[in-house]
């Protein structure tokens, strides 16, 4: 009996190494029922795969309900992560039809690694804002105001986008930040403000409009020197057609208007 | 019969060790290492996971003692509750820690009044994490050995005349030390690989707060071949503190 429950969890093993190759690799990890999608029946079904910088989790949900709505029997699944992660992934076999991106640098690190297909597309700019507790307590007004005596300041870590748009805004206003931690992305640094345990906290525009109401944004001018550019392009060997027209969508009136609520800014 | 899922299993753990392996350039590994950053990350893991194994000791063997020769009813459920951190997700540890210990959670309001320090982003922070994370593997050790071996030595010694302390310190804590030996080398070992709680309750900063696990993390975002050379050198790291501590507490049998 015993040896019996040993070799079927064998079994599951290897059965779990064999298929997870053939799945993509979803944040979520839940199993999916990829319908074949008919060859030439235009956008009539099929599973289209979407790999997003961990920023647009709010726009891209709800602009994938959306293309849902726009194309009957086609399901929009995501993996929201860090882009160098997503990279990462992509680079190592996962399977994906779309990738969008927070920054150049690691769409161009897809590119080099073959996984795209045709050119990447910018779609959205993003720039830095500080986030501070509700109310704004300590009376930040502006990024010097990040210098001053006895503050708690949090920010990204250099090797993340988010790190180095606040080094070149530290860069272009001499001012340099003694921050308490370095955080791996946007949304620790949010957290670090919201349980109050960071004074102010250097964040997105669109991470501090998304937690209206946990935090107030603090908007400063020299952010303007460090904006980002959001760049999406199609996976190779993916579903081509289906990853085209979602790309439109993102660009399109449907893409501006959710990537606006969240304070996005158009390409540029 | 019992060979295949035994392969299985030791390939579960060695295949992806030989997997980073392959995959890094042995060439270039020095190169890669030798950064001011990853020895600022390797001593700070060092000192933090010592610290944190010493405090497993001091507040887990009492624990532990407590748990095994508890008679009081309720004893189970207080069993689990220190196991708690072994099943725990490590964020969930963290933002635990970080409620309690925070800016404002409750303990932390009261340090804060009362030293004018905080304990998120300090090392402190880092130790308490690793404690955390690591003192349940230091109990289930010798609170396993403790029920093994029974009271009777203790109970002998007892009617023999010798008060309590005696007891714990001539009878229980020598029949305990291959079981401690395990148990510090397991807690330090998880000491020395926590991330979550750490990332989560202390953040990463460089020589105060960034062990090797978060540099592991911050350098895989850019560059990853020299975030595989420092996770080769953690499983170093950690084989060679269980091989040096092996022989007297696994060899040497619980009895």
């Amino acid at each position: 009996m015993s040896q019996l429950a040993l070799a079927v969890a064998a079994v599951a093993l290897f059965a779990g190494a064999c298929s997870s190759s053939d799945e993509p690799s979803t944040q979520s990890g839940g199993s999916s029922v990829t319908a074949p999608a008919p060859k030439g029946a235009g956008n009539s079904g099929g599973t289209l795969t979407v790999f997003a910088a961990a920023s647009l989790t709010e726009s891209f949900t709800a602009l994938g309900k959306e293309f849902e709505a726009a194309h009957p029997g086609v399901t929009v699944k995501f993996s929201f992560a860090g882009s160098s992660g997503l990279v990462q992934q992509l680079t190592n076999g996962a399977k994906a039809d779309v990738f969008a991106s927070a920054d150049q640098a690691n769409m161009d690190k897809a590119v080099q690694g073959g996984v795209i297909d045709g050119q990447a597309t910018v779609f959205a700019t993003n720039k830095l804002a500080i986030a501070v507790a509700p109310g704004n307590p300590k009376g930040i007004k502006s990024f010097a105001d990040l210098n001053k005596a006895g503050l708690t300041v949090v920010t990204c870590a250099a090797q993340v986008p988010c790190g180095s748009a606040t080094k070149k805004v530290e860069q272009s206003t001499g001012v340099t930040l003694k921050p308490k931690s370095e955080e791996q992305d946007v949304k620790q640094v949010l957290n670090k403000v919201q349980s109050g345990d960071a004074d102010a906290g250097l964040v997105y525009v669109t991470d501090a409009t998304s937690a209206a109401g946990k935090v107030d944004k603090v908007d400063f001018p020299e952010a303007q020197q460090a904006i980002n550019s959001y760049p999406i392009a199609a996976i190779k060997g993916g579903q081509a057609e289906l990853a085209h027209q979602f790309e439109e969508f993102v660009l399109g009136t449907e893409g501006k208007t959710e990537l606006g609520k969240v304070g996005f800014g158009a390409a540029q | 019969m019992l060979g295949v899922p035994a392969a299985l299993a030791l390939a579960l753990v060695v295949l992806p060790v030989v997997g980073l392996l392959v995959r890094s350039d042995l060439t270039r590994l020095p190169s890669l290492i030798a950064t001011p950053s990853s020895w600022h990350a390797l001593r700070l893991s060092l000192i933090t996971a010592a610290l944190s194994t010493l405090a497993c000791v001091l507040l887990g063997v009492p624990l532990a003692v407590v748990l095994a020769r508890a008679r009081f009813s309720g004893v189970r459920l207080l069993r689990s509750v220190v196991l708690l951190p072994l099943v725990l997700p490590p964020v969930v540890g963290g933002l635990a820690l970080l409620y309690l210990l925070g800016r404002k959670g409750f303990l932390g309001m009261l340090i804060t009044t009362l030293t004018g320090e905080s304990v998120p982003f300090t090392t402190t922070a880092v130790v308490i994490a690793q404690t955390f994370v690591a003192m349940p593997f230091l109990v289930v050790s010798l609170e396993g050995a403790l029920r093994g071996s029974g009271d009777r030595y203790e109970q002998v010694a007892a009617t023999l005349g010798a008060r309590p302390w005696t007891v714990f310190r001539r009878v229980t804590l020598p029949l305990l030390l291959p079981a401690l030996g395990s148990g510090v080398v397991l807690s330090f070992a998880r000491a020395l690989g926590e991330f979550g709680a750490t990332i989560t309750f202390a953040g990463s900063l460089e020589d105060v707060t960034r062990t090797l696990p978060l540099e592991v993390y911050t350098q895989a975002e850019v560059d990853i071949d020299s975030a595989v050379a420092l996770s080769l050198l953690l499983i170093i790291v950690a084989i060679l503190v269980i091989a040096v501590a092996r022989p007297r507490s696994w060899e040497g049998g619980l009895r």
